[in-house]
């Protein structure tokens, strides 16, 4: 098991809150001569240094009772203030959040997949508006859910300042006195010697010290204290939480995103135009985009040949030749899936890839209407890339010089097959048998009607297809090469060759390094306040009736840990060595202790430990 | 088929068979481990009772002066360490007895049992390891790209551990029967409902994040699930301490199985001590994969349903550790929220990859 402490539910938490008051009081009452102990039970000094000796050893906030406020302005915001900055409050909210998110994780999100939000809202006429109302769409910049861990963080700032003064505070002031009778602390120890008392709290002290204790001196007594960093990791935690939501939300603020495909031999420029997508947060200005561009040079892939996971790609690769500024010098650089290009503030992620045939179309007087590659988008879900895509010819004109548009629809398979369900498709994603699919259209594409449309897909309407002599639609198969004739001398279309494309998605998210060093921070602060103990130890020497030195030592930490005794045990040790024990007086013999075996069944934490497999030699025997 | 693939192939089977002779030690070691329940003693009954009943006082009072000086006298010279004496912290139910032995009650006949079960259960470890090690290797990368490797290697790293803590001398051994019991459903539901044949990773997953942030995900995933068994526990032994507290007589059952547990003070320890080391590491887990979703999706964080449900994981066992420092929320409400906070893991493991829709739904089913 770790060496994590415990908070554990009979923890001092509690009482090192009640005792934060005690500390002024009880300041400077442990004047108790050692030794001189009051016959009857504790006394109200006894109480006060014990209090002292637990006192401020977190920072946790004090729980109070939840009693209603005083009843002017200012007595209720007291009072929601106090409210907000407990412990309770804080875990509420904390549970809060996390139900908050739950509705994000099961109902479709409008930033993530707006596709299905639409979807939803046309499958459910009823619920969709109400959701949407609720803006149950958008979660996570929903009203309620800022709220929720706005609520937080603001509690979560009015806990930490003052808990940081406090810390500081207790880093100035020194280690509390030893309470007057330290065989009430969680872990005690003592035994007799022939070194004098001083020379025992010397030594004492300096190994304290060479242990990195805080050390301080009490009237015949030492103090010491360990182990702030668990209160400063805790601190640091908290603090980098807040470091982390600040980065977060200037990072969605600030953000700007958008995609870009590129045709092998094609460029790109860094401009609001150029983009085929782009989305931005709240307050981002499109003129910050950072001015840069890039030529697609060659794009590879390869794809497992044979074996069950054939097709399975292996790997994808973008070699670019990008510049900085509007004529920078040409650099080379190459792109992956999982390793993108940092340009300035900008990021460039290689996202997707397809194939582009290069068609040449000749209208009917046997001019060229257009030539070029043309980017065919691969069928969702498909790992063997069958690809959809149209052919749109704006500038045609027919064998008797009509103006009229065409328009080409059909699919790309990298590697043909065909069979009865699915028609032509693709078998491999790479390009071992190439074709095209196409049947053909003229008429009226629709562009000029100023309504978007995707390039994707072709807007029937306005179109009518060319048929073949037995009425059918005109549907052709082309392998790289070959040319297919329209009806009536009205042009041919060729499928040269296939080009490669690849889609990129270029993004600035500012302060991503704030919310990285946040993260590293919170998990740092984390550790320590988790794995460290915050401790304090005692030593107390004096000279009993016969003239022999009595050493007490004690020791207690924030919370119950079995390393707490332990370590007591080994800082006797070490001190016993320089103060050899005297064998125990005769009447100690007598007073077997009930609770003194450290082992001994009822001490959990020594138990949880020390009981291996075969500890049935201890406790009570079978009857 | 080439060669290599043909190999691989010969060694996903060999894998395949490996975990299901893994699967029937376990089974026997299950055989074994009821065995040693059934026929351990029963006579420590009644030794918590006994432990609380005496002291007709109330228990939340402090050590009597008497008590206390009988402590002090406890320095003894004789000794090369040093005595320290401990005392619980003040208030609270008074330090009772942990079962000893698992099982077995401190029975000789049961222990022998017990032994039986965990020399099998070492066995079952070491097919269990061989197994995904072969898997790992017929893919060449680390087994960890579906619910099927997931959940093999997911239930090594729970035995795996609970070998580690028996072999430190850690008081574990009452976990074997119930980690038996759970590891044979584990591999029973992956080799059932989740069985992939092995393929390779598409190249999103293929990085070194996936080496750190998967396999921190399945740690962490293991280690919390031994922490919720010692916080399932700790409740029902805390309620039968409660009960015996308050002069109550808890069924003949109850008392023969939780009498063998540790004390709820003990188990509520173990399952503290494992979820806090944990958290940190947990912590990291969703930060390398947020790192990991910055180079590979171009933002580190989107609310993709798998981020949202290691986000809710994590404030589940944010708010279980604030809970212990907060007055009121300590004890039962703390460990009902640790175990909500375990079953949003498994939310996310299970109900995320099967049934939400999302770019993590590696599950290969
Ligand atoms: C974003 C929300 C928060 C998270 C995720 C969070 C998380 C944590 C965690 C994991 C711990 C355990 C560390 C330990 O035991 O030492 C802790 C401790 C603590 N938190 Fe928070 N916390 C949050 C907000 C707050 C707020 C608003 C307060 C103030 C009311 C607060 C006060 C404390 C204190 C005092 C401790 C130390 C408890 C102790 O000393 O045992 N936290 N927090």
């Amino acid at each position: 098991m770790s060496d994590t402490t415990d908070s554990n539910g009979s923890s001092y938490g509690t009482g090192t809150a009640d005792a934060d008051g005690a500390t002024a009081r009880t300041g400077s009452t442990a004047a108790g001569g050692p030794g001189s102990e009051p016959a009857s039970g504790p006394g109200s000094t006894e109480e006060a240094t014990e209090a002292a000796a637990q006192s401020q050893l977190s920072t946790a906030p004090v729980e109070e009772a939840p009693s209603g406020p005083k009843l002017s302005l200012f007595g209720w915001l007291r009072w929601f203030w106090r409210q907000l900055t407990s412990m309770r409050v804080a875990l509420l909210l904390l549970l809060l959040l996390s139900l908050a998110s739950v509705p994000g994780s099961l109902i479709p999100q409008r930033n993530a997949s707006p596709f299905r939000v639409a979807e939803f809202l046309q499958n459910n006429p009823k619920l969709g508006p109400v959701y949407d109302k609720l803006q149950l769409f958008d979660v996570y910049s929903s009203v309620w859910f800022s709220a929720i861990y706005l609520l937080l963080f603001v509690s979560l700032i009015g806990c930490i300042v003052p808990r940081t003064w406090q810390f500081v505070g207790q880093l100035r002031a020194k280690p509390p006195k030893a309470p007057s009778r330290l065989k009430r602390m969680p872990a005690y120890t003592t035994w007799r010697t022939e070194a004098e008392p001083a020379e025992v709290l010397g030594g004492a002290r300096k190994l304290l010290r060479g242990r990195r204790f805080r050390v301080a001196d009490g009237e015949g007594s030492v103090s010491a204290e360990k182990g702030y960093l668990r209160e400063l990791g805790n601190l640091c935690f908290h603090l980098a939480l807040i470091v982390m939501l600040v980065a977060f939300a200037v990072g969605q603020l600030w953000s700007v995103e958008g995609g870009k495909l590129v045709v092998k031999g094609g460029g790109f420029a860094n401009t609001l135009t150029q983009y085929d997508d782009i989305k931005s947060g709240a307050l981002y200005d499109y003129d910050d985009l950072d001015g840069f561009g890039f030529t697609l040079e060659e794009f590879h892939s390869s794809f497992e040949e044979s074996g069950p996971e054939r097709g399975t790609p292996r790997d994808f690769r973008a070699d670019i030749s990008y510049w900085e500024g509007a004529d920078g010098p040409e650099k080379k650089a190459s792109i992956e899936v999982n390793k993108p290009l940092t340009v300035g503030s900008s990021k460039v992620y290689l996202l997707g890839h397809g194939y582009a045939p290069v068609v040449t179309v000749k209208d009917g007087k046997g001019d060229v209407a257009f030539r070029g590659p043309v980017p065919f988008l691969p069928q969702d879900g498909d790992p063997n890339l069958t690809s959809q895509g149209v052919v749109k010819v704006t500038d045609y004109q027919d064998a008797k010089g009509k103006k009229e548009q065409l328009g080409f629809v059909g699919i790309f398979t990298p590697t043909y097959g065909i069979d009865e369900v699915r028609g032509p498709h693709s078998t491999f994603p790479g390009m071992k048998y190439p074709a095209i699919f196409l049947s053909a259209y003229r008429g009226n594409l629709g562009i000029d009607t100023g309504l978007p449309q995707s390039v994707y897909q072709l807007n029937q309407r306005g179109m009518e297809p060319f048929e073949t002599e037995d009425g059918d639609i005109l549907r052709q198969s082309l392998r790289p090469g070959e040319t297919m004739k329209l009806p009536d001398g009205a042009g041919s279309l060729t499928f040269e060759r296939v080009e490669r494309w690849a889609t990129f998605q270029i993004s600035q998210k500012p302060a991503s390094g704030w919310a990285l060093g946040g993260a590293l921070v919170a998990i740092g602060g984390l550790a320590a306040s988790l794995f460290l103990q915050r401790r304090r130890v005692w030593v107390r020497a004096y000279a009993d009736e016969d003239g022999r030195t009595v050493v007490e030592m004690a020791s207690l930490g924030r919370s119950e840990s079995a390393k707490v005794p332990e370590e007591l045990g080994t800082l006797a040790e070490r001190l016993r060595a320089d103060s050899a024990p005297l064998p125990p007086a005769p009447e100690a013999n007598d007073a077997v202790p009930e609770r003194g075996d450290a082992a001994g069944p009822d001490d959990t934490s020594g138990n949880n430990d020390s009981v291996g497999p075969s500890a049935d030699d201890d406790g009570p025997r079978r009857s | 088929m080439n060669l290599a693939a043909a190999d691989n192939q010969s060694l996903a089977d060999l894998s395949r068979v490996l975990i299901l002779s893994a699967m029937a030690v376990y089974t026997c070691a299950f055989v074994a481990h009821i065995a040693e329940w059934v026929f351990g003693s029963r006579s420590k009954v009644a030794r918590t009772a006994a432990a609380l009943a005496p002291k007709k006082k109330s228990p939340y009072t402090r050590p009597t002066e008497k008590e206390t000086e009988a402590a002090a006298g406890a320095g003894t010279a004789v000794l090369e360490k040093p005595e320290v004496v401990t005392r619980s912290a003040l208030g609270g139910r008074p330090d009772l007895p942990d079962g000893t032995g698992g099982g077995s009650g401190g029975d000789a006949q049961g222990d022998v049992y017990g032994r039986v079960a965990i020399a099998l259960t070492v066995l079952a470890f070491a097919l269990h390891a061989a197994g995904v090690l072969t898997r790992a290797f017929s893919v060449t990368r680390a087994p960890w790209a579906n619910m099927y490797e997931f959940s093999i290697t997911f239930s090594m790293v729970v035995v795996g551990a609970y070998l580690v803590l028996l072999a430190a001398k850690k008081n574990v051994r009452w976990l074997g029967l119930v980690l038996v019991t759970t590891v044979l459903l584990d591999l029973g539901l992956a080799n059932t409902v989740l069985y992939t044949e092995s393929d390779q990773l598409p190249p999103a997953l293929d990085s070194v994040w996936l080496w750190i942030h998967v396999s921190l995900a399945i740690l962490c995933g293991g280690l919390f699930y031994l922490g919720a068994v010692g916080t399932v526990l700790y409740l029902f032994r805390d309620s039968y301490e409660n009960k015996l507290e308050q002069g109550g007589k808890p069924g003949v059952f109850a008392t023969s199985v939780l009498e063998r547990l540790p004390s709820a003070a003990s188990l509520d320890k173990f399952a503290y001590r494992i979820n806090a080391a944990v958290f940190p590491f947990w912590t990291f887990t969703i930060i390398a994969g947020a790192i990991w979703a910055e180079d590979a999706w171009g933002r580190y964080w989107g609310w993709d349903a798998k981020e949202v449900w290691s986000f809710i994981t994590w404030v589940a066992y944010a708010g279980y550790l604030h809970a212990r420092a907060t007055v009121g929320w300590k004890g039962r409400k703390a460990a009902m929220l640790a175990i909500v906070a375990f079953l949003c893991f498994l939310f996310n493991y299970y109900g995320v990859n099967l049934f939400v829709n999302s770019l993590h739904s590696y599950s290969g089913v």
